[in-house]
């Protein structure tokens, strides 16, 4: 098993997603830097992880979504390898397109740093899995834009695919129907504000992020 | 030529910003203020001498990266 943590200037969990997928999965894991113009091969799992890459010039994600080795992330994902966008990781994938809607400022405008109680709105997924049966999650979120938006129509088609696969219970950010987590329409990437990999184990309060890598791995 | 910029988000995306300097100003005693929104201008010199190609490179840009679509309306301004 194998996945890569791409590196941008300004990411800050890049190591904690590394430690948490090689101590959920005991994968190898690639740090990839963002100025690279090919990926490892035979990836099972691309992680793009929680920060403030490019500091959020322009909008969070913006600039991070042209970096060059977003090109490759764009055609494995298109090959169908499973990609995870971690807090400023979803932001990156809404702006690069890979994902519908954009993440716009807290709607109370703080920064929210704390765990979350969610509800794993949909187990079937390549990312939910291993959740089995279970309904809940609890993990941390970290941010000021976290505020999910698409317009109604695609949050309808959302929920109407089974593409929500989080959802806060109580939403702390304002998101469009609380939403927390979504995937892609062929269902091999997904968006998460909350961080699992800033859940994996008991000592950090919670070990179900641990579940969302093992999904992956599950199917890899 | 000068290109002026100027992103707004979208009527119907909930500006929290503007919100909150509406409510500031309300509180500084303007209660005839309303509708706040917040925006960003973006300013640079182009090397294009032609209007009408030096909108459309602009507008381009703003497709491509000084916008986001999804959110945010935009107008251009160049001379």
């Amino acid at each position: 098993m194998k996945a890569a943590v791409v590196v941008f200037p300004g990411s800050n969990c890049d190591r904690d997603c590394r430690v948490a997928i090689e101590r959920s999965t005991g994968a190898d894991v690639a740090m990839v830097w963002h100025q690279e113009t090919a990926l490892p091969a035979g990836l099972d799992l691309i992680v793009l992880p929680g920060g403030f890459a490019f500091g959020d010039y322009l909008r969070a994600g913006a600039m991070a979504a042209l970096s060059p080795v977003m090109a490759e992330v764009r055609a494995a994902a298109l090959r169908g390898v499973p990609v995870a966008g971690v807090c400023n990781g979803f932001q990156i994938l809404c702006e690069a397109g890979l994902l519908p809607g954009a993440l716009l400022r807290n709607a109370d405008l703080k920064y929210v740093c704390k765990p979350v109680v969610l509800e794993v709105a949909n187990l079937q997924t390549r990312f939910t899995a291993a959740f089995g049966d279970r309904r809940e999650a609890i993990m941390t979120i970290g941010n000021g834009e976290g505020n999910y938006f698409a317009d109604e129509e695609t949050l309808d088609r959302l929920e109407g695919e089974g593409r929500v696969a989080f959802r806060y219970r109580d939403n702390p950010n304002g998101s469009a129907r609380a939403i927390a987590g979504i995937v892609s329409e062929a269902g091999n990437i997904l968006g998460v504000m909350p961080h699992p990999d800033r859940a994996f184990e008991d000592d950090l309060g919670s070990a179900d992020g641990a579940l969302v890598f093992k999904s992956v791995m599950a199917s890899a | 030529m000068k290109a002026t910029v100027h992103v707004f988000l979208k009527p119907g995306v909930l500006d929290v910003q503007g919100k909150a300097v509406e409510n500031a100003l309300h509180g500084l005693g303007w209660a005839g203020v309303a509708n706040v929104r917040m925006g960003r201008a973006i300013e640079f010199d182009l090397s294009a001498t032609d209007k009408t190609a030096a909108e459309a490179e602009v507008t381009a840009m703003c497709q491509r990266l000084l916008a986001n679509p999804v959110i945010e309306g935009y107008r251009v301004e160049v001379g």
